[in-house]
């Protein structure tokens, strides 16, 4: 290639990527930056000024009660949901996958959560998770059983909006086991059938199993990020409340930073959720340079 | 060890008739060559065979014992697939030590953890049928790869490997040769019916190439829209087609087929020419590139075109008559006397005679035209 | 599995699933007075559709809402493509000093999520008078990352011999993207605006923060605006509201089935 050219496409390159690259950086590389100095100040809107704090908000963070509230809910949560709807994602592709009847169908009435809109969604969880007029406690009543008060109590709320968290993302993580069974060769069931693997669970763990781990490890860590991201059931539903028994990281940055306005804290906050995601990408990518035993 | 017995297998899928009342006989130890177009039926009758595939109607027996309704887990075959099915997560030593993992140690003993404590010694045993087999066929050297890491060839071994290890009783080859290039292809031919002899197997082998099954098998049958229209050793499925449809499928170049007709006297006439043949009934007059020669009389053609392959050449010409195309088979040496456009006749020294329906005609040679 | 087991399973996680659904419809249709009542009952004895939906329709702007969901979702669409699309192309097919370094900090913005960058941005566009503006509400989102990811790797497994073909033909860089690699996007570009238009759709987070004047409502502000301020215990009309809103993407998705839930299989990527 003549230098002209080579000149001529690097100006092409440079043209076609300056816009995205220049948005990039005014979206999101410098506000991220941004985010990391806030943390170290004391930053808050509306108030002239600032003034550098050091580790004062990480510090303030550690030992601030809500803060731990908020955190230990999030890991329970997290903990809740994660593998409740990965299993159930697993289960929902396995059986759709089972047999031949039905499967377009099925698929798409457990796809609907994810296309539908969660504040609209939440409102209607709310109504059959009332304690009084709810037709889930009216419909326990029928077996003699008093349900509890669903999102009002602070016994309850984190395994309702488990239940919640369970039925928005099982149906997401169905679609991507989907995706990782059809990758994997029809020949190697016949194989395995010929080689002696009788049932369906010894073809289960000679094959789908170990031929599903990367897809597993990605959905593993989507249904993590995804659960760790959680606000808009809280903010419809409980405002973090009662008694903070819902505060969740997301819903804790936004009550700090844009309700108290308290920029610098939030800040900090924002930084710890982004380090917690950094290292759950990290421990995945480790996890799949790992296995990389086919390619 | 027992051979197969395929009685009636029927199988459609939805308005498809894939098997129409298949009945094949395999004795114990012989090479069996499928043979058929892509969507025959073939891979649908192996695969019943292996148990992977219900029939709707018919049965299977290997030797005495029935296995029609068996799951192909319990019937003790074996069987190498096109793309070889090869586990990718599992090491080569892993892979083939499957069949041996799933029929002699229990569900308690494949435990990944507890397992080996409870199985050493059987798990030795494995070891070294593993080994023994890797080495028959040349990969003792790569137990420890991932098939990822193989060659086209090597996982071909592999899969073999995989497949003789446990000794089956039947043994299914689904076009193992197909995935590899052009020259391990041939090579890998000899290497098989090697493997074959030594495993002793009554073994079905699937192929849409016809020289691959008229060079390795025993007996070839050949199949067509779910049913099979000829078994019969090489030798006497290209000499003596029973069907119009086996003979254009077995042989290349392909057998001339000529447009014929049966006189009021039964004499085999194509388009005027005589035969010499006397066969009733005729439609098609069928001759073998090789059995076609220039002469001084015969069918008049129009020379074409002549390709030159070292050892031989091929000649195309078109029939004057009827316009159909001939290929004649000649010495090398015959080139010279040879140019496009000339006029030439091309003397049959033997040919077949099919009817309207593509049976085969018994026909009886009247004058000396034929020898 | 045989076939009646498998199916009966899912007809009841079916139903499990579809639970909200239902009982969203069904307490749209219903007066108050049955509302309240703990039934199990689905079919309203006295049809209130009118009541409910109406009230939704004649107290607030929900139309407004949709609007305002759809001119947001679609701008943001227009500048996530335009940005997008050349520098995929060019990250994947043209070779230029600093498209490594380009390329590594994509990869990077990838493991951002967007609330990081949340409190800047709110900083900066309260700064400059755009709180409570349509900019406030599409400019953070103007750029995907994930988009421009996608299309790299979409356009990489593009054959260079189809650009060199366009190139030879006498085509400048321009033309080769705009009339060659560009008509052979559709699918990618399909299926990132399914993932793109689905997550701000349902957005909720961003607008909640620099949006608090009714005018300028996403559907989903405007739900929880109702819920929390007008609709009291008015089960019925809330619930309608939140059907009407939940429809369109609904309908859109049963209508186009395979083409969500691919579109949405890509975005797994993101997370």
């Amino acid at each position: 290639m003549s230098e002209r050219a080579g000149f001529g496409e690097a100006l092409a390159g440079w043209l076609l990527t300056g816009p995205a690259i220049l948005a990039y950086l005014a979206m999101l590389l410098i506000p991220t930056l941004a985010v990391v100095v806030l943390a170290f100040t004391d930053f808050e809107l509306g108030m002239p000024g600032f003034h550098w704090v050091g580790l004062d908000n990480f510090s303030e963070l550690l030992t601030d009660h809500g803060m731990r509230t908020s955190v230990r809910n999030t890991a329970l949560y997290v903990a809740l949901v994660t593998p409740a709807s990965i299993l159930a994602g697993l289960g929902l592709a396995l059986l759709i996958e089972a047999g031949s009847r039905g499967k377009v169908f099925f698929r798409a009435v457990f796809f609907l959560p994810v296309v539908s809109l969660m504040v609209a969604m939440a409102t209607a969880w709310q109504y059959l998770l009332h304690p009084t007029i709810g037709p889930v406690n009216a419909w326990l009543a029928l077996f003699g059983i008093a349900g509890p008060n669903w999102l009002g109590s602070s016994d309850w709320v984190l395994v309702s909006l488990g239940l919640i968290g369970v039925w928005e993302n099982a149906g997401f993580n169905m679609v991507l086991v989907l995706a990782g069974l059809t990758a994997i060769p029809r020949e190697l069931y016949a194989a395995a059938e010929v080689d002696g693997a009788a049932g369906p669970w010894a073809r289960f763990r000679l094959v789908t199993w170990p031929l599903l781990g990367p897809t597993m490890l990605l959905v593993t860590t989507i249904t993590t990020i995804r659960a760790i991201r959680t606000f808009d059931s809280i903010a419809t539903l409980t405002q973090g409340g009662p008694n903070k028994a819902s505060e969740m990281i997301v819903w804790t940055i936004y009550q700090e930073g844009f309700s108290y306005l308290r920029m610098g804290y939030a800040a900090a906050l924002t930084v710890v959720f982004l380090v917690v995601v950094l290292a759950i990408m990290l421990v995945q990518t480790r996890l799949i340079e790992k296995r990389t035993h086919y390619s | 060890m027992g051979g197969i017995v395929i009685e009636g297998a029927k199988r459609s899928y939805g308005a498809v008739e894939a098997l129409k009342g298949v009945s094949l006989t395999i004795a114990p130890g012989e090479f069996l060559a499928l043979v058929g177009p892509s969507g025959c039926g073939k891979t649908t009758l192996m695969r019943a065979v292996a148990g992977l595939e219900p029939l709707d109607a018919g049965r299977v027996l290997f030797g005495a014992e029935e296995v029609t309704r068996r799951r192909a887990a319990d019937r003790d075959v074996a069987m190498v697939f096109q793309n070889y099915a090869l586990y990718p997560h599992l090491t080569v030593f892993q892979n083939i030590a499957v069949p041996l993992v799933m029929r002699r140690l229990n569900a308690w003993q494949r435990l990944p953890l507890l397992g080996p404590m409870l199985s050493r010694a059987a798990r030795e045993g494995i070891a070294a049928d593993v080994r023994a087999a890797a080495e028959s066929l040349a990969v003792g050297h790569l137990l420890a790869r991932k098939p990822g890491q193989l060659s086209g060839g090597q996982r071909q071994r592999v899969a073999l490997g995989r497949a003789i290890v446990r000794r089956p009783r039947v043994f299914l080859m689904d076009e193992p040769l197909s995935n590899l290039d052009a020259a391990l292809r041939t090579e890998t031919r000899r290497e098989l019916v090697e493997l074959h002899r030594r495993v002793g197997a009554a073994t079905i082998y699937v192929t849409h190439d016809q020289s691959e099954a008229m060079t390795m098998a025993d007996r070839v049958a050949v199949m067509m829209a779910g049913e099979i229209l000829q078994v019969a050793t090489p030798e006497a499925i290209y000499a003596d087609p029973a069907d119009l449809r086996v003979a254009s499928f077995i042989g290349s170049p392909r057998i001339n087929l000529l447009p014929a007709e049966s006189g009021p006297d039964g004499l085999v006439r194509v388009g005027g020419w005589s035969t010499g043949l006397v066969a009733p009934g005729a439609a098609t007059f069928a001759v073998r590139p090789e059995a076609l020669v220039p002469g001084p009389e015969g069918l008049p053609a129009v020379l074409e075109h002549v390709e030159f392959l070292g050892d031989s050449l091929l000649l195309h010409a078109r029939h004057e008559a009827s316009g159909a195309p001939l290929v004649a088979r000649l010495e090398p040496q015959a080139r010279k006397s040879l140019e496009r456009g000339q006029a030439l006749h091309l003397r049959p020294l033997h040919g077949l005679v099919f009817s309207a329906d593509g049976r085969r005609c018994p026909a009886l040679a009247r004058t000396s035209a034929l020898v | 599995m045989r076939a009646a087991p498998r199916l009966v399973l899912l007809s009841l996680l079916a139903v499990l699933v579809l639970l909200p659904y239902v009982w969203m419809i069904s307490v749209s249709l219903k007066p108050r007075s049955e509302v309240f009542q703990a039934t199990l009952s689905l079919i309203p004895k006295d049809f209130a559709a009118v009541q409910n939906y109406g009230r939704v329709l004649r107290e607030i702007p929900i139309g407004r809402y949709l609007l305002n969901g759809v001119f947001v979702c679609g701008s943001i669409l227009a500048f996530q493509l335009a940005f997008a699309i050349p520098a995929g192309y060019a990250l994947a097919k043209l070779r230029f000093r600093g498209r490594g370094v380009m390329f590594a900090m994509i990869l990077l913005g990838l493991l951002v999520p967007a609330h990081v960058p949340a409190i800047p941005l709110y900083i900066a566009a309260a700064n400059a008078g755009l709180l409570n503006t349509y900019t406030a509400l599409i400019a953070p989102f103007t750029i995907s990352v994930f988009g421009i990811f996608l299309f790299r790797q979409f356009f990489r497994a593009m054959p260079d011999e189809l650009l060199q073909a366009g190139r030879v033909d006498g085509m400048n860089e321009a033309s080769v993207m705009l009339r060659v690699a560009l008509p052979n996007a559709w699918p990618a570009a399909t299926a990132f605006a399914i993932f793109s238009v689905v997550a701000h759709w349902s957005d909720l987070f961003w607008p909640l923060i620099v949006i608090n004047e009714g005018a300028l409502y996403t559907p989903a502000l405007g739900v929880l605006w109702f819920r929390a301020e007008e609709a009291g215990d008015d089960y019925g009309a809330l619930m309608a509201a939140a059907v009407l809103v939940t429809a369109p993407l609904v309908a859109a998705f049963l209508l186009a089935q395979r083409r969500f839930i691919e579109g949405m299989t890509m975005s797994g990527m993101k997370g």
